[in-house]
C-alpha cells in the first residue's frame, strides 16, 4: 500500500473489503492475478477521494463501483484479442509439433533485387497485402511502412505486446507465402492458395 | 529446442525488439539445422527491404 492515509483509521476495515472485491473479481474473471490487478486498482482509485465519504457503506459502493468498471474494461480487452487471435492460426504452414509442412516449407526466391524495379511486383505486392486478414494488415503497415515501434502501436490500438507479435507473425507468413506463389517461386507445385 | 513454428516467430520478432541472448543462441541453433527456417527469415529481410522500397514510393511508379 502505498501513503495514501486509511480511510476511517481502519486497516482492518479495508482489508476485508479488499477481500470481499477480490472473491468478487476472481468470479468475475477467473483469473486471480488479473483480478487482483483490478482490486488493487480501484483501491487506489477509490482512496484517492476517500476523504469525500462520509460513511463505509458510501465509500463501499463507490469502490465496488469502480472495480465493476475495471472488471467490464479487463473483460473487453480479453474478448477483443480473442478475436483478433482467432483471426487465423498457424496451421497452415505448420503442423502438430510445429513444423513445417512439406508443401509450405519456404522455397529458395533467388534475386529479389530484380524484382523491386518491376512494376508488376508492385502490384503482385499490393495484391498480396489486400489478401491480409484486416487488423494484419493494419499492424503490419503500421509497423513496416509508417515505422512505429511496438510500444506505440500497442498504445494506439489498446492490444498488448504478445498479440501484437502474433499479429505480425501471421501477416509475415501469409505474405511471404502469398509472394513465393505468385512471384518468387511459382510453378514449383505452389502452396495451397490461403 | 525450437521447433519451426517457434523459430520463425521468433525470427519476426527480432525484427521489432532486440532478442535476449538466450533467444539469439536458441534461434542460431535452430537456423543451423533447419534450411525451411533459414530461408524463411532471409525472406524475413526481403520482406522488409521492399516494404521500405515501397514506400519511398516505387511502388507508385509504373
Amino acid at each position: 500500500m502505498n501513503h495514501t492515509p486509511i480511510p476511517f483509521g481502519d486497516p482492518a476495515f479495508l482489508e476485508s473489503l479488499r477481500r470481499q472485491m477480490l472473491r468478487f473479481a476472481v468470479l468475475q474473471l477467473s483469473d486471480r492475478t488479473q483480478a487482483e490487478d483490478a482490486v488493487q486498482e480501484a483501491l487506489a482509485g477509490a482512496l484517492k477521494n476517500a476523504d469525500r465519504f462520509q460513511g463505509r457503506a458510501a465509500f463501499r459502493t463507490w469502490v465496488f463501483a469502480i472495480l465493476r468498471h475495471k472488471l467490464a474494461d479487463a473483460l473487453r480487452q480479453r474478448y477483443r484479442e480473442a478475436a483478433l487471435a482467432d483471426e487465423d492460426d498457424t496451421q497452415h504452414w505448420f503442423d502438430d509439433r510445429g513444423h513445417w509442412r512439406p508443401e509450405a516449407r519456404p522455397r529458395e526466391w533467388g534475386d529479389p533485387e530484380q524484382a523491386l524495379h518491376d512494376a508488376q511486383f508492385w502490384r503482385v505486392f499490393e495484391a498480396c497485402l489486400q489478401h491480409l486478414p484486416p487488423h494484419q494488415a493494419q499492424v503490419f503497415m503500421m509497423r513496416e511502412f509508417v515505422g512505429l515501434d511496438t510500444k506505440a502501436i500497442c498504445a494506439t490500438l489498446d492490444i498488448s505486446v504478445t498479440n501484437l507479435n502474433v499479429l505480425l507473425h501471421r501477416a509475415r507468413l501469409r505474405l511471404q507465402t502469398c509472394l513465393e506463389n505468385r512471384w518468387f517461386a511459382p510453378g514449383e507445385a505452389p502452396h495451397a492458395e490461403l | 529446442m525450437l521447433n519451426c513454428e517457434q523459430a520463425t516467430r521468433l525470427a519476426s520478432e527480432g525484427l521489432d525488439r532486440p532478442l535476449t541472448r538466450k533467444e539469439r543462441w536458441a534461434l542460431k541453433l535452430h537456423l543451423l539445422l533447419c534450411r525451411g527456417c533459414r530461408r524463411y527469415r532471409r525472406h524475413l529481410e526481403i520482406l522488409r527491404r521492399i516494404s521500405r522500397t515501397y514506400v519511398k514510393g516505387a511502388g507508385d511508379r509504373d
